[in-house]
């Protein structure tokens, strides 16, 4: 009765002030609470993996009626080829097991909380604008390292390991610090796109030579065309991946290899500066302001009406096209022509990779179940019955023989076939996000006009040097 | 009457207090934890102490932004409360004397309902709208009729010097008429005598707004400068979307929100921009709390 106020209105500022600190110090206490488990995903808290015995029509040893969770990332190739092709295979070596299948547009979004939260999904195809950074989830330890799927023999060919049955690189491709930990499923080839009816009717060939190059570029400005182009609103990357692809033309390979694993000075090398400064002067010359403000799927149209000759692009882009691109149209690759006389890699040479990236959480219930379902994936059925759904080919090299590709997809699988042993991939885009922003901001800049070539190295050394000296930050080679 | 109060009491907070700890005491407090660790949002955070702070100091886009939000703090409030009160004014006051009472100019309640428009939509559709305004090509709502004029397209958005100020007009643009409702309202309170007494004394019309109806209006005046200098450390919807190369070129128009997303949920350094998100709360707090200090004057009583 002492300490209460005889009449509530008389409630002071100063006992109010009081009392509101006295509650916030109450929910001090709730948030540390709170904060123990949005947080969590502690060690001790991993679930036990679930495991079967190992036998020749189950060499991983997967326990034959652990439930299976599939995430798909539904984007260019959707989600039918995981529903109607891999996860039916995997039911059927296992029909005990009871498959829950989810798709996402956003993997981030969905799958975050589950990571930290220490309960994630089985198996993940992690793709999209909204990927999950790879580097980041295997330097946390979450994802199940792959070698016993390479060395394990293969669905159609017990004599054969998987690791024998895909395309070579593959394996490297989904490696981090030489440990596979990715599966990148569908072969892309990168190249700069033209429309082969276009050339045709103009009598154009698409060039091998940089003087061809340009001479082409003036004839196809002349007939009031934009000659080349890519999106500087939310596509650059298309444009450093071609500078990047010309500088290991010029240089060889190993100009990518030391801008992966952060050398010194390595995007200060030679080559690099002579592919900038090249490109530097197609941007000034051919390239339309404007494209700067516009994004990927507003240019690929303008090409698609014919208003724009060259696009930069993976091979992906004649099917994310498919809806927009006129009758006749017929997608043609041209891989990046060379500088000179002097380059170590013929003009052939073009990078190529495996695409969309698939991966096992290794904190999962029934890991071993999601290793099983790649061996699946890898099978000659799997790849086929991917290949007919989506009309890309996978790595897996049975798996596009004989199918009838359109012809844009034809045009870059002739086209890696001409390249041989001179094929080529980077890395340090998957690595080191900050790195990709900070080549697409330079990149941009690069291309319409506001910095030169030594500025563009510049500033983009001095982005991979803060990161190579950022501890927070994993590093990788190869 | 007394006896029973305090359960009363506590029993009706219980709810709301619970509520408001639990999604946004706990989140903002939460918020401090994750700065002061290397989180990558997947696995256990480590305590890392005031590294991320110290890491702030040098970089570069943080301060762009941050410069960013001084040039937004100055013009937005400037140009939104300017534009919206001559408008007001000519809605209210700006009219024909009719027996004695000032009124608004022809068509005023249309042009009231008109210009409230902007509100109702959502942010992101007001985005999405502005870039086929911007367009840099002849599709462009500005750029079209520029380019059949026979005109060089105006690159609002590529420019480095335009695209900032573009992104603001866009934000003036939307905001204008929430404050034009918000200051008649106001002019409304303003007792008619005022005035008519002021206009036998032959005031003109800018007589009027500035001598009557501005001094009667400084309350309301200081709450939309509050409300706008915080909307000005946010902007992050239109820049998201409306900006090139996600608040470029270069960084020409990136602000706070935008890196922390950026940091977050593309680099993944979750503790990194919980650190720039602390940074960006006491930035707020500080412009809100040094307003209201130096807004603080006799208001006039009528």
């Amino acid at each position: 009765m002492s300490i209460t106020p005889d009449n509530p209105a008389e409630l002071s500022r100063r006992t109010l002030l009081g009392r509101t600190a006295a509650a916030g110090l109450l929910a001090t206490g709730a948030v540390s609470l709170l904060g123990a488990c949005a947080t969590s995903g502690s060690e001790e808290g991993a679930t036990k993996a679930e495991e079967g015995t190992k036998s020749a029509a189950n060499p991983l040893g997967v326990k034959d009626d652990a439930p299976l969770e599939v995430v798909i990332f539904n984007g260019g190739y959707g989600e039918k080829y995981a529903t109607d092709v891999h996860e039916p295979l995997y039911k059927k070596a296992f029909p005990k097991a009871e498959i829950k299948h989810q798709s996402t547009q956003a993997v981030s979004t969905v799958l975050q909380p589950r990571f930290a939260s220490g309960n994630p999904p089985e198996f993940v195809n992690n793709s999209g604008e909204k990927l999950i950074d790879f580097g980041s989830l295997v330097a946390d330890g979450q994802l199940m390292n792959l070698t016993e799927l390479w060395d394990a023999p293969s669905v159609d060919d017990p004599n054969k390991k998987v690791r024998d049955t895909v395309v070579p690189g593959t394996v490297e491709a989904g490696s981090f610090n030489g440990k596979p930990y990715v599966l990148y499923y569908v072969s892309t080839v990168f190249g700069i796109w033209y429309s082969g009816k276009l050339f045709r009717d103009n009598g154009w060939a698409p060039a091998k030579t940089w003087s061809e190059f340009t001479a082409l570029l003036d004839k196809i400005k002349a007939k009031g065309i934009t000659p080349y182009g890519y999106a500087g609103a939310n596509a650059a990357y298309y444009q450093w991946n071609v500078i990047l692809t010309h500088a290991a033309k010029i240089g060889g390979t190993d100009v990518l290899k030391n801008i992966d694993n952060l050398e010194d000075g390595a995007w200060q090398q030679d080559a690099v500066k002579q592919a900038a400064a090249a490109w530097a002067e197609i941007g000034a010359k051919y390239v339309d302001k404007s494209f700067e403000g516009l994004k990927h799927t507003d240019v690929q149209l303008r090409q698609n009406q014919y208003k724009l000759a060259f696009y930069p692009s993976g091979d992906w882009l004649e099917g994310e096209q498919k809806k927009d691109t006129p009758a006749g149209f017929e997608y043609q690759l041209m891989p990046v022509p060379s500088l000179s006389a002097s380059d170590k890699l013929p003009a052939t040479a073009l990078r190529a990779t495996a695409g969309e990236g698939y991966f096992v959480s290794a904190k999962s219930k029934n890991p071993r179940g999601g290793l099983e379902y790649m061996r699946q994936m890898l099978s000659v059925a799997g790849a086929k019955g991917f290949t007919e759904v989506v009309k890309a080919p996978t790595v897996v090299t049975a798996g596009s023989e004989g199918f009838a590709f359109p012809p844009g997809v034809a045009s870059s699988q002739g086209a890696l076939k001409a390249a041989g042993q001179d094929v080529f991939n980077l890395y340090f885009d998957g690595w080191y996000k900050e790195l990709d922003t900070e080549a697409r901001t330079a990149t941009n800049e690069l291309m319409f006009g506001r910095i030169n070539a030594d500025a563009f190295c510049e500033r983009i050394q001095k982005r991979a040097d803060a990161i190579s000296k950022d501890s927070s930050v994993a590093k990788f080679k190869r | 009457m007394r006896h029973g109060k305090y359960p009363f009491v506590i029993g009706f907070l219980f709810a709301p207090v619970t509520l408001y700890v639990v999604f946004v005491i706990a989140p903002y407090a939460q918020a401090f934890q994750i700065s002061m660790t290397n989180w990558r949002g997947l696995s256990a955070p480590q305590w890392v102490g005031f590294d991320n702070y110290r890491r702030l100091l040098d970089d570069g886009s943080f301060w762009k932004a941050v410069q960013h939000h001084g040039v937004l703090l100055l013009a937005l409030p400037l140009i939104t409360i300017a534009i919206a009160l001559f408008f007001a004014f000519l809605l209210n006051v700006g009219g024909r004397s009719v027996g004695g009472q000032r009124q608004g100019v022809a068509g005023s309640k249309f042009y009231r309902v008109v210009f409230f428009f902007p509100q109702v939509l959502a942010v992101a559709i007001i985005a999405v709208l502005f870039q086929m305004v911007y367009r840099p090509n002849e599709s462009g709502l500005i750029n079209g009729v520029l380019m059949k004029l026979g005109l060089d397209p105006v690159l609002f958005l590529i420019r480095p010097n335009l695209a900032l100020w573009s992104i603001i007009a866009v934000l003036v643009w939307q905001a204008v008429g929430f404050y034009v409702v918000l200051f008649s309202a106001g002019m409304a309170s303003i007792p008619g005598e005022i005035y008519e007494a002021a206009e036998m004394d032959g005031a003109t019309r800018v007589t009027l707004f500035f001598r009557v109806t501005l001094p009667l209006l400084w309350d309301t005046l200081q709450v939309a400068w509050v409300y706008l200098g915080i909307a000005a450390f946010d902007a992050f919807a239109i820049v998201a979307v409306l900006s090139v190369d996600s608040g470029g070129p270069d960084g020409a128009t990136t602000v706070l929100a935008m890196e922390i997303y950026r940091n977050a949920f593309v680099y993944s350094k979750y503790g990194y921009a919980s650190a720039m998100g602390v940074a960006l709360f006491f930035l707020t707090i500080t412009f809100a709390a040094l307003t209201l200090r130096l807004t603080k004057r006799e208001s006039v009583e009528y």
